[in-house]
């Protein structure tokens, strides 16, 4: 069966069509055009959709709503999301960059897919036609997932309490050694009140690294501050041995960077 | 840049007039236009897709391998599986003597290493060669696997490569290359001190932007055009030659532009396949490797172990080196018996050493193939010799540049192989080395010379 | 099997074919409409030796399905020299030596090309940035920099 493309203009009739047998949805490209061309003959059917609503941002105060089909150059560019613009640049080059989708980066498997990584410690939703999933949820689950996802939805964090870092072997830049990005709130004196972080390559999806999120609390950052919470950092990581890193050095380097991203 | 033509002013004629000067490269206008015709560029109505099957098993006896389902297969035109293949087991140096024949160009009744083609699938598209490909059954025993020279040349080893009868190539010399100078022994014995190190490297893979391949269009008269990227032109229509058992009078070999090489292109994979299916089918065929299979498939550096012993004195002289040289062919041969013949050929490295032996092995793996790579058999052999070098001048607690004045070879000194030096020009080099690295040296080094007696 | 029929401007010529459903459009310019200055090094999404502009923006080919560019304005390498007179960068690939191999560098050029459209007089970390999705193997990166950015004082030199 030779690969044959199908085109809706509505989200509904993509998703009946996608119930077909080796079929997949057809973003950017980058994931699913890429297993075709090296030889994943297990996708015979590409669906795809041209719905408007996927290809567009919506802010309303903090509340943000962007499209499935709506590509990391376009959320870099974005003068409303300035805060996450690091995160969309962190994605492949330009021309990949132009292609990808944020919601392609939702399924690509580590060592890609940095910008879900940022995603996940916004504390994101996904939305289908059938509804919203928060997003630990749904990475948890996107193996089987055959809806066609819509959106994702988020409350914008202020600027300064945003951070991202991508570590690479490559400069300007490469394919992940491991990624971070990580929402803090801090009390009037400093010390953290609420911390959200998220690791990209240190399990085959972006995680939520809890241990070291709780060891931060009533925290200040300063070395002393955040040593618990490096400590803590490997816990619960299944890093990918790739030929970028082996697990062995992810783990080895995490605390590293955390520590660096922490205290910038 | 600076052009310094005082070294050797009065040794050679002034006629460097070239350098420094700039020109432009022939194919530059190409390149920067498109136009440059890589041997992909070329197409063919009716052209046909090679895709390969290859063994998921390191090391496997194959019981039978069934086609059947996909011959069936919509757009398949030909499998080809060994018997296929008129004279299938090769080896790329039989050309120069270097023998015997022991890699098949499809395997037959056992694979050696994870990745080795079994069956070819022609069709009329990429997909339906990669959905055919997916539907042949190879049927494997799974054997013990190898991966460590060390492992490899222990009594008891699973056997790589029947046509060697042993995990080593044997030379004419015997288990190694071997080189012996002086007394090597005596040379410990009379040193002030003894450092004895290992050095270590992976494979390393060539990576070039364009992948390995061929097209091939046959000319209608029995005779072959192939448009390759190889980096061997008439190595490869040789070996063609004797693989396919057709007179190199009917191969047309067209090349000579390549998008990386690296050493990376010198063997002798894609061609006969390709050139028999254009045969066997009468049509094009295109056989380019994947970036996977460029990654996983084309040989890469060899793996190599160094042991490197050494006597020097207070003094700064190395009285005594002992070299034991590993280099890990993989699976075959290839260009590695020679890669590590060249190990023995370049150790001791650049310096006069009165006492040397020198052991180069040549050792089999069930690991890919390895090859040509800028250098090989020397490359590591200099990193490991360096370190070496380094590591001497810090037990003596000399300068490490000093350390290399003190022992670099000059003309008229006798090498382990009984070559007397000519043209050395190490001093030199590092004289200006010195200089450029701002790194100084006592002046009596800088006064040195390789040519002029006693100075 | 069907054929899709796919219509688009390539180097401001029109063009028309039929392609299998699932066709990148690598595959498209190079076997059907016979521009083969897009390179196919690794149609992964990681070399950046495809690199077409597609609609003003810089694409990679072999990701790209060649029946969702219908209706659109592409670019490539071997569109860019006019009546025979080379374009600036190609002019400045030339003269500063940046090419080796060559394989990389029609991709090199277009991803180069976005950058001065979008931004004339480009600083060095601007040019590394816009290269940053191009390999080149032969690791003749310093030349390439320099090359653009000669390529833009050329351009703004002209314009003056």
């Amino acid at each position: 069966m030779a690969l044959a493309l199908q085109t809706f203009a509505t989200v509904k009739d993509a998703n009946a069509a996608l119930k077909a047998q080796g079929t997949r949805y057809l973003g950017g490209g980058t994931l699913v055009v890429r297993a075709a061309n090296e030889g994943d003959v297990s996708v015979s059917g590409l669906v795809t959709s041209t719905e408007p609503s996927l290809s567009t941002i919506a802010v309303a105060g903090d509340k943000v709503r962007i499209g499935a089909s709506v590509t990391m150059a376009t959320i870099a560019g974005h003068p409303e999301l300035g805060t996450l613009a690091k995160a969309a640049r962190a994605v492949g080059g330009p021309a990949i960059r132009n292609m990808a989708t944020v919601g392609g980066n939702l399924f690509a498997p580590a060592p890609y897919g940095d910008f879900a990584v940022a995603l996940l410690a916004l504390d994101a939703t996904v939305s289908t036609d059938s509804g919203e999933t928060p997003i630990e949820t749904f990475l948890a689950n996107r193996d089987g997932s055959r809806a066609v996802v819509t959106s994702v939805n988020f409350t914008l964090p202020k600027a300064d309490s945003f951070r991202f870092l991508k570590v690479s072997r490559v400069k300007p830049k490469g394919v992940s050694v491991l990624s971070i990005a990580a929402v803090l709130q801090q009390a009037p004196d400093g010390t953290v009140s609420a911390a959200r972080i998220a690791l990209g390559c240190m399990a085959d999806r972006p995680m939520r690294a809890r241990a070291a999120e709780k060891a931060l609390i009533g925290r200040s950052l300063t070395k002393d501050g955040i040593a618990p919470a490096l400590a803590a950092a490997s816990d619960g990581t299944w890093p990918i041995t790739d030929p970028i890193a082996s697990a062995w050095y992810r783990n080895e380097v995490l605390p590293v960077h955390l520590g660096r991203l922490l205290l910038a | 840049m600076e052009l310094r033509k005082s070294y050797f002013a009065d040794v050679r004629k002034d006629d460097l007039h070239e350098i420094g000067q700039p020109r432009p490269r022939s194919d530059s206008p190409g390149h920067v236009t498109g136009k440059t015709a890589f041997f992909a560029d070329r197409n063919f109505p009716g052209m046909l897709h090679l895709k390969m099957v290859r063994s998921p098993h390191h090391h496997a006896r194959i019981r039978s391998i069934d086609t059947s389902e996909a011959e069936k297969h919509p757009g398949v035109v030909k499998i080809l599986t060994a018997k296929d293949v008129p004279h299938n087991v090769y080896t790329i140096l039989i050309l120069i003597q270097v023998g015997p024949e022991d890699e098949t160009v499809l395997a037959d009744g056992k694979v050696r290493w994870k990745g080795e083609a079994v069956v070819a699938v022609l069709a009329e598209t990429e997909r339906a060669a990669q959905e055919a490909a997916a539907k042949v059954k190879v049927d494997y025993e799974v054997l013990p696997a190898v991966f460590d020279m060390e492992e490899a040349l222990k009594p008891g080893a699973p056997l790589v490569n029947e046509y060697h009868g042993q995990n080593y190539y044997l030379y004419d010399s015997g288990e190694c290359r071997k080189v012996r100078f002086g007394d090597v022994e005596a040379g410990f014995t009379g040193a002030d001190h003894v450092l004895e190190q290992s050095y270590q490297s992976s494979p390393i893979e060539h990576a070039p932007t364009e992948t390995t391949g061929c097209v091939v269009a046959p000319e209608g008269n029995d005779r072959f055009t192939c448009y390759t990227n190889t980096q061997a032109m008439f190595f490869t229509l040789d070996n063609t030659s004797i693989i396919l058992q057709m007179p190199g009078s009917k191969l047309h070999f067209v090349g000579g532009t390549v998008g990386g090489g690296f050493g990376g292109k010198v063997d002798v994979i894609v061609e006969p396949i390709a050139i028999l299916g254009a045969k066997l089918t009468g049509r094009p065929v295109c056989f380019i490797y994947s970036r996977e299979e460029e990654m996983q498939i084309s040989s890469p550096r060899a793996a190599e172990k160094v042991v490197i012993k050494d006597g020097v004195m207070k003094d700064g002289r190395i009285v005594a080196r002992k070299v034991t040289g590993y280099t890990d062919a993989g699976a075959y041969s290839r260009h590695s018996p020679y890669g590590a013949q060249k190990g023995a050929g370049h150790y001791p490295g650049p310096y006069t050493i009165p006492n040397v032996w020198i052991d180069t092995y040549c050792v089999y793996t069930n690991r890919t193939p390895s090859s040509a790579m800028r250098g090989f058999g020397v490359t590591i052999g200099d990193f490991a010799l360096e370190v070496q070098m380094d590591k001497l001048a810090r037990l003596i607690g000399m300068d490490p540049l000093e350390f290399r004045f003190i022992n670099a070879y000059r003309d008229g000194d006798m090498k382990a192989h009984r070559q007397p030096t000519e043209g050395a020009a190490l001093i030199e080099c590092m004289q200006e080395a010195s200089r450029a690295a701002n790194w100084p040296v006592a002046e009596k080094y800088m006064a040195m010379s390789s040519y002029v007696k006693g100075a | 099997m069907a054929k899709v029929p796919v219509q688009f401007t390539l180097n401001g010529s029109e063009k028309a074919e039929f392609v299998d459903s699932g066709t990148t459009l690598l595959n498209a310019l190079r076997d059907k409409v016979g521009d083969t200055s897009p390179k196919g090094g690794c149609h992964q999404g990681t070399c950046g030796a495809c690199s077409v502009i597609i609609d003003g923006e810089l694409r990679l080919s072999c990701l790209t399905l060649a029946e969702t560019c219908d209706g659109a304005v592409i670019s490539t390498t071997s569109g860019l020299s006019e009546n025979g007179v080379l374009h600036p960068l190609q002019r400045a690939f030339l003269d500063t030596f940046a090419t080796q191999c060559g394989f990389c560098t029609p991709g090199m050029i277009m991803a180069a090309k976005v950058l001065l459209d979008h931004t004339p007089n480009p600083s060095r970390d601007e040019v590394v940035e816009a290269l940053s999705g191009n390999i080149c193997r032969c690791t003749g990166y310093e030349p390439i920099i320099q090359a653009v950015l000669t390529a833009a004082r050329a351009n703004s030199q002209n314009a003056a």
